[in-house]
């Protein structure tokens, strides 16, 4: 079984091996400069000889990521059953929902910084306005399709509202929940950069600003590095949740 | 005819009928269109009575059932439960509904997927599984307590849905069409396992079924439901010895009353 998911990634192993060994020839042969695109050895080596300063801002980066992305959750959860809640809540407040979602976070970014200053708050509001919508919209979908044959069965055993939404609806829309929640891990990481990329004294973006305004490119890849592992990370750490909170969804995918 | 059948439509309603269903319409508005589902249908179960409703499909019978079990408000008539009036927030919570599907719930095992009714009437919870766990062992279900819903056969889902329909109230059942989605041979095994347990509970049952000969295999009684909007046609006392088995089926009582109930069912079969 275990062997049988490392080999479904195969594929994706030898296709980033190849872009990468492409990527090395090209620069080794100086089809272009080192100091533009770097080849891939050399980020390696950038991101080992500066860990230790590289660490320091990744620490930085991870905490307001999983602070944003716990408030984003509870928001999303909050928000879904509120919209499940009636008709009417789910009309007033849908349209609002989607507006706030074509406000382009690089503007609002540094209005937050006016208004929160320059230290972590700014930074978890962004992640949490970034990761918040995908939960309470895949969330809000899981609750909606509750089998309405299920609703009847739970009527006719005379059960309130509370007790249909506790033992069936919310149980029923877990595996939608997470699908959203693994969406929001992948932005995460992405919303806490813009969020330093405006003003930071701290963390991965403003690192990754410096070193582009100082034309150090090796470095700024070495920051992407970490940032694309850290996402993966959350990403994976996510499925597991998953998997420990849903055993029977895993058994009921694996016969499909 | 022989002493075996009633021809009027309309049962005699026993003193303490266990439900008694009289003049009950149902009529659906969307916009401008009405659709009528039940024109007025009296029928009536008595104590420990297994009764099943056959007739062509879409005419109404689950409409009866959501009706009887609480679910949707009649438009006009009355039910009586055990010889009470009672209203449609009254009857919800009385009845042990069964619907088509088995919907268990995939994230409960199943012995959580049998006391899911227990757990809505907020019965403790080592009560709730020590009650549920006795009615697996009961019925020789005991090893699989802890497998999921996804991991099991159509029939021995069937069986866990019609366990947690009787652990919630095992004195009236509403079955719907139980085993309509099964195998024959899965059906017929099924269809003995549920003589044994109504036996063993002495439950009063409504059965909706298609199927003649199954109707004939396990009731005491059969009301003959018309096409769209549903009345009762007619009424047939099955008298064929207890316990039934499957070779009953082939006697010359039994083929009669299968030959009466085919052509009824015919004359009914929209085009």
């Amino acid at each position: 079984m275990t062997l049988k998911r490392l080999a479904g990634y195969g594929p994706a192993f030898v296709l980033a091996v190849a872009i990468l060994l492409i990527w090395q020839l090209i620069v080794k042969g100086h089809l272009i400069t080192a100091t533009i695109l770097p080849p891939p050895t050399a980020i390696v080596q950038a991101l080992l000889d500066n860990w230790d300063v590289l660490s320091v801002h990744t620490l930085q980066t991870t905490m307001e990521t999983v602070l944003g992305l716990g408030i984003a959750t509870i928001l999303g959860v909050v928000l879904a059953i509120l919209l499940d809640l009636s008709p009417w809540i789910r009309r007033a407040v849908y349209p609002l929902l989607i507006t706030s979602q074509t406000i382009p976070m690089v503007a609002l970014a540094p209005l937050l910084i006016i208004w929160f200053g320059l230290d972590l708050s700014p930074k978890i509001i962004v992640v949490a306005l970034y990761c918040f919508f995908p939960i309470a919209v895949a969330f809000a979908d899981g609750l909606a399709s509750t089998d309405p044959e299920l609703m009847k069965l739970m009527q006719s055993m005379k059960a309130t509202r509370w007790q249909a939404l506790w033992l069936v609806r919310l149980p029923g829309a877990m595996p939608s929940f997470f699908s959203g929640l693994r969406i929001a891990a992948t932005y995460s990481v992405t919303g806490a950069i813009v969020g330093e990329y405006v003003a930071a004294q701290q963390g991965l973006g403003i690192y990754m600003e410096l070193a582009a305004r100082s034309n150090v490119v090796v470095l700024v890849f070495a920051a992407i590095v970490v940032t694309a592992v850290l996402s993966l990370l959350l990403f994976g750490l996510v499925s597991l949740l998953e998997r420990i909170a849903l055993p029977w969804h895993q058994s009921q995918i694996s016969k499909r | 005819m022989d002493d075996t059948q009633t021809d009027t439509p309309v049962a005699p309603v026993a003193q303490h009928a266990r439900l008694s269903v009289e003049g009950v319409t149902k009529i659906y508005r969307s916009g401008k269109r009405t659709v009528e589902a039940l024109s007025p249908v009296d029928l009536s179960v008595a104590p420990g009575e297994f009764v099943s409703l056959i007739g062509p499909s879409g005419c109404g019978k689950s409409t009866l059932f959501n009706i009887i079990a609480g679910v949707d408000t009649p438009t006009a008539g009355s039910l009586l439960l055990d010889g009470k009036l009672t209203n449609t927030n009254e009857r919800a919570g009385k009845v042990g509904y069964m619907p088509q599907q088995p919907l268990l719930l995939p994230w409960r095992t199943v012995e959580e997927n049998v006391m899911l009714g227990l757990d809505v009437r907020r019965v403790p919870r080592k009560e709730a599984q020590q009650q549920a766990s006795a009615l697996l062992k009961r019925f020789g279900l005991l090893e699989f307590a802890n497998s999921y819903p996804a991991d099991l056969s159509g029939g021995m889902r069937q069986r866990i849905a019609l366990l947690r329909t009787v652990l919630f109230n095992s004195s009236f059942l509403l079955l719907d069409e139980p085993f309509g989605a099964l195998d024959a041979l899965t059906r017929f095994t099924l269809q003995m396992w549920l003589q044994d347990l109504w036996q063993s509970f002495h439950s009063s049952v409504i059965f909706i079924t298609h199927d003649v000969r199954e109707a004939i295999l396990l009731s005491d009684r059969i009301y003959v439901l018309s096409a769209r909007p549903a009345s009762v046609l007619r009424t047939i006392e099955v008298d064929l010895p207890r316990p039934r088995r499957q070779e009953d089926l082939a006697q010359p009582q039994a083929l009669r009353l299968e030959q009466e109930l085919l052509s009824l069912l015919v004359k009914e079969q929209p085009l």
